[in-house]
C-alpha cells in the first residue's frame, strides 16, 4: 500500500451528495481481474458522453465538457472535495482502486459510506471529513479561485487553506498508523496469529457445528 | 447493568482480540465468495506466497455475470458470451480448484446467487460471523448473524487470517409493530423504513429489525428486510431466533445433525437481545401505515406509497435535497407531482438477492395466474434466486403460470439487478423491479428502475403502469385505463 503522509494538492470540487459507487465506477468495468487501470473509467458515465466498455480506447470518446474534472482547470488534480455520503451502494473496491489510478489521494466531504471508508484506507486514499458548513465555505474557495490547493497533513490531522485557516480532522489511530507508514493489515494481523488459533479452538469446542467438519462428527 | 443487545452477543463471541485504539481482531466463520469481487484477493494470495486459513469456511458460486436465457446456459461456461465476464468465471472456477475451496459452478442445481444459496444450504448459521464481497451480504443476518459487505482487500485479509479487523458498530433497533395490510409485504416494510430513516440513517449501526410484523414474517420475509439494510446505510442488519429460524434451518445439508443439532438449537435460543438492552436509537413505525411502496428517483430513498405522488423540488427542505430531487426527476423523466399511478413501465424485473426466493416467486405467480402481460411491456422476466428454487417453483407450475402469461421464465443470477450479463435496459426505458438499487444506469446506460416488491411487479407487468396490487387483487385490474402520458 502507498504511504500517506502529506499532500499538497490541487482540489477538484464534486457538487453532488449521495455519490454511489456505480457513480464512481460503474460496473461493466469490474470485471477486470487486476487491480489497476481504473482510472481512465472514474466517473465514466459522468465524464463521456457515449457509454463505455472495458479495453476501449478512450482517447477517441467525447467528454462531457460540463464535468468538472473534464474542465482544465482541474486538471492534475489529488484532492476531490464532495458533498455527504460519498461512496454508498455496493461495496466494490474498484471504487477506491479507479481514484487512487486517477490520482486522487484524499477526499473531503462532510460523510462517507462506511464500507467505502474502509475501502479507501486500505489503498493509501485519505478520507478527510468535515462539518456540512465548512465543506459549503470551501466549495466557495474553489469554485472563485482557480489552482485552489489544499495541504493535508496526516500527521497533525489538519487541512490548511491557502489564506492560512487551519482545519483539523479526525482518524482513528490504527488507520492512521497503517496510512503513515503504507503497513499491509495481513502482515499485522498475522503477528497475532498465536491468539486467532488459541481462540479458534476454544471457539470449535464451544460450538462444533460452525465447523462443517465436526458438525456431523457427533451424530448418534 | 443493562442487558445486551444481539449484536453485542455476537459481537463478543466473535472477538479475538482488542487493540487500545479500539479496532478488534474479528473471528469469521463464513465467507461467501463470487467472481467480481474475489479474483484481486486470490492474486493477493498468490503474490504474497500465502494460503487460506481454514478451507471449510469458504464457499464459492459465480452469480453477478452468468447469463440466464436456457439456450446460453446449457453451455456452461461457454456460453458465457462476453469474453471478459467469461475469464471472470473461469478465474473464480480455477482459485476454487487450486486452492481447494468448494465452489457450485454454472450449471450445479446448487448455484445461485450467493445471498440465495448460503442460506439455502444451512451454510449460514445463527450465531455466525458472515461475511462476502457484496454490500447485500447483511441478508444472512435474518439468521441472528452478524453478517457484512467487505472490500476485495478483506476478502483476502479473510482469507489468509480468518479474521476481520472491525471496529464496533452502535445499535440501532427498528420496531415495526402491529399487522400489515393484505398485499403489503416485506419489501414494502423495508423501503418505508429506508424512505423515512435516508440512505445515511443508518451508518455506523447494526440496525435489529423486531416488532410484531417482523416476527410474523417467513424467513424469506426477513432476508428481504435484512438485505436492504444498506440502503439505509448501515452494513449489518440482523433479526433474532425463533422458531421460524430454527424450522427453516432443520435438515438444510450445511445444518448440524443428530445431538450437535439439539446442542446448536439450545444455543440458538438465546440470540435475541435481552428485554432490557440498551440502543443508541430506536425507530419506531407502525404496520397498518404502511402501504406498497414504488421509488420515484435514483436513491432507494426516493419512495413513496402506491397512492402517493412524485415530490415537487420547489417544496424540498434543503437546497442540496432539491437538487437531488431535480437531477432525480430529470435522469427519470418524471414530473413533479406525477401520480405513481401514472407511471408506464417498458420492462419488469423479479429477481435478486432481495426477491428471487421460493416465496417471492410464489407472490408473483399468484397476481399473474391467468392474466397477460400488457402488449406495451416489452420485456417481462423472472429469474430465480437458485437453481433449487426454480426446481421447487417448476415442480409448483408456477413456471407455467409465467410463461402462459407472458413473462420469460430464466435461469438462476443477479442478471438484471446490475446488468453485467446481457439483460439490461436501454436508456429511458422505465422498470419495475424487484432488486434493491435504483441508481443511475444501474441496469443499464440510462435506464430508469423503480423497486417495488415482487406481486407490485407482477401486478404491474399486467397493467402497464403502477397498480395498486391490494385492489388488482381483488379483480379490479385497471387493465384497460390508460394513464395520462408521463412527462
Ligand atoms: S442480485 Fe444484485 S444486489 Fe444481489 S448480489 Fe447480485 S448484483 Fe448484488
Amino acid at each position: 500500500m502507498n504511504k500517506f503522509v502529506r499532500q499538497q494538492g490541487l482540489v477538484a470540487p464534486l457538487d453532488r451528495a449521495n455519490v454511489d459507487t456505480d457513480l464512481i465506477i460503474p460496473k461493466q468495468f469490474l470485471k477486470s481481474i487486476k487491480r489497476t487501470g481504473f482510472g481512465v473509467n472514474l466517473f465514466d458515465a459522468l465524464r463521456y458522453m457515449d457509454e463505455g466498455y472495458p479495453g476501449q480506447d478512450v482517447s477517441t470518446r467525447p467528454l462531457n465538457p460540463d464535468f468538472v474534472l473534464n474542465q482544465p482547470r482541474y486538471e492534475g488534480a489529488s484532492v476531490l472535495l464532495t458533498r455527504r455520503n460519498f461512496g454508498c451502494g455496493s461495496s466494490r473496491e474498484h471504487a477506491p482502486w479507479a481514484l487512487e489510478d486517477f490520482g486522487f489521494r484524499v477526499v473531503i466531504a462532510p460523510s462517507f459510506a462506511d464500507i467505502f471508508y474502509n475501502n479507501a484506507f486500505k489503498n493509501g486514499i485519505l478520507l478527510v471529513t468535515l462539518e456540512e458548513d465548512v465543506i459549503e465555505r470551501l466549495f466557495q474557495e474553489v469554485e472563485a479561485n482557480e489552482g485552489y490547493r489544499l495541504d493535508v497533513d496526516l500527521e497533525n490531522q489538519r487541512v490548511t487553506t491557502p489564506s492560512g485557516e487551519i482545519l483539523e480532522f479526525d482518524v482513528d489511530a490504527f488507520r492512521k498508523h497503517c496510512l503513515l507508514n503504507g503497513l499491509d493489515d495481513i502482515g499485522i494481523t498475522l503477528q497475532d496469529e498465536e491468539a486467532i488459533r488459541e481462540f479458534e479452538a476454544k471457539h470449535r469446542a464451544a460450538r462444533p457445528w460452525l465447523f462443517r467438519e465436526t458438525a456431523k462428527a457427533a451424530t448418534s | 447493568m443493562a442487558g445486551q443487545t444481539l449484536y453485542d452477543k455476537l459481537w463478543s463471541q466473535h472477538l479475538v482480540k482488542e487493540r487500545d485504539d479500539g479496532t478488534a481482531l474479528i473471528y469469521i466463520d463464513r465467507q461467501l465468495l463470487h467472481e467480481v469481487t474475489s479474483p484481486q484477493a486470490f492474486e493477493g494470495l498468490r503474490l504474497a506466497n500465502r494460503r487460506p486459513w481454514r478451507l471449510d469456511a469458504n464457499l464459492a458460486t459465480p452469480d453477478h455475470n452468468v447469463p440466464t436465457t436456457v439456450i446460453e446456459r446449457a453451455e456452461g461456461n461457454a456460453g458465457i458470451k462476453d469474453p471478459v465476464s467469461l475469464i471472470q468465471v473461469q478465474t473464480l472456477d480455477d482459485n476454487c480448484e487450486s486452492f481447494g475451496i468448494e465452489e457450485f459452478r454454472i450449471n450445479d442445481a446448487r448455484q445461485g446467487i450467493v445471498h440465495v444459496v448460503g442460506p439455502e444450504q444451512g451454510a449460514t448459521l445463527p450465531g455466525m460471523t458472515v461475511v462476502c464481497g457484496d454490500s447485500h451480504t447483511a441478508t444472512h443476518g435474518a439468521f441472528a448473524a452478524i453478517a457484512h459487505g467487505i472490500g476485495t482487500s478483506e476478502v483476502e485479509h479473510v482469507l489468509a487470517t480468518q479474521c476481520l479487523l472491525a471496529q464496533k458498530m452502535k445499535n440501532m433497533q427498528v420496531r415495526v409493530e402491529g399487522t400489515l395490510g393484505t398485499g403489503v409485504t416485506a419489501k414494502d416494510i423495508v423501503l418505508a423504513i429506508i424512505g423515512r430513516i435516508g440512505t445515511a440513517g443508518g451508518t455506523g449501526y447494526a440496525i435489529e429489525f423486531a416488532g410484531s410484523a417482523i416476527r410474523e414474517l417467513s424467513m424469506e420475509g426477513r432476508m428481504t428486510v435484512c438485505n436492504m439494510a444498506i440502503e439505509a446505510g448501515a452494513r449489518v442488519g440482523l433479526i433474532g431466533v425463533d422458531d421460524t429460524t430454527i424450522d427453516y434451518l432443520r435438515e438444510r445439508p450445511f445444518a448440524p445433525q443428530g445431538d450437535q443439532w439439539e446442542a446448536a438449537v439450545a444455543e440458538w435460543r438465546e440470540l435475541v437481545s435481552d428485554a432490557d438492552a440498551d440502543f443508541d436509537k430506536v425507530v419506531e413505525i407502525a404496520a397498518e401505515d404502511i402501504e406498497p411502496q414504488v421509488s420515484w428517483g435514483t436513491s432507494p430513498e426516493m419512495v413513496t406509497g402506491i397512492s402517493g405522488e412524485v415530490p415537487d423540488p420547489a417544496e424540498a427542505p434543503d437546497d442540496t435535497t432539491k437538487g437531488s430531487y431535480s437531477r432525480a426527476l430529470e435522469y427519470m423523466g418524471l414530473a413533479a407531482k406525477q401520480k405513481i399511478t401514472d407511471i408506464r413501465l417498458d420492462k419488469v424485473f423479479i429477481g435478486s438477492c432481495t426477491n428471487s426466493r421460493i416465496e417471492d416467486l410464489r407472490a408473483a405467480a399468484k397476481v399473474a395466474k391467468g392474466r397477460k402481460v400488457a402488449d406495451s411491456i416489452m420485456l417481462a422476466m423472472v429469474v430465480p434466486g437458485s437453481g433449487l428454487v426454480k426446481r421447487q417453483a417448476e415442480a409448483e407450475g408456477l413456471d407455467k403460470i409465467f410463461t402462459e402469461a407472458g413473462f420469460e421464465w430464466r435461469e438462476p443470477g443477479c442478471s438484471m439487478c446490475l446488468a453485467m450479463n446481457a439483460d439490461k435496459l436501454g436508456a429511458g426505458e422505465h422498470c419495475a423491479s424487484t432488486s434493491n438499487r435504483n441508481f443511475e444506469g444501474r441496469q443499464g446506460f440510462g435506464g430508469r428502475t423503480h423497486l417495488v416488491g415482487p406481486a407490485m411487479a407482477a401486478a404491474a407487468a399486467i397493467a402497464g403502469h403502477f397498480v395498486d396490487v391490494r385492489q388488482f387483487a381483488a379483480g379490479n385490474d385497471s387493465h384497460h385505463d390508460t394513464p395520462s402520458q408521463e412527462a
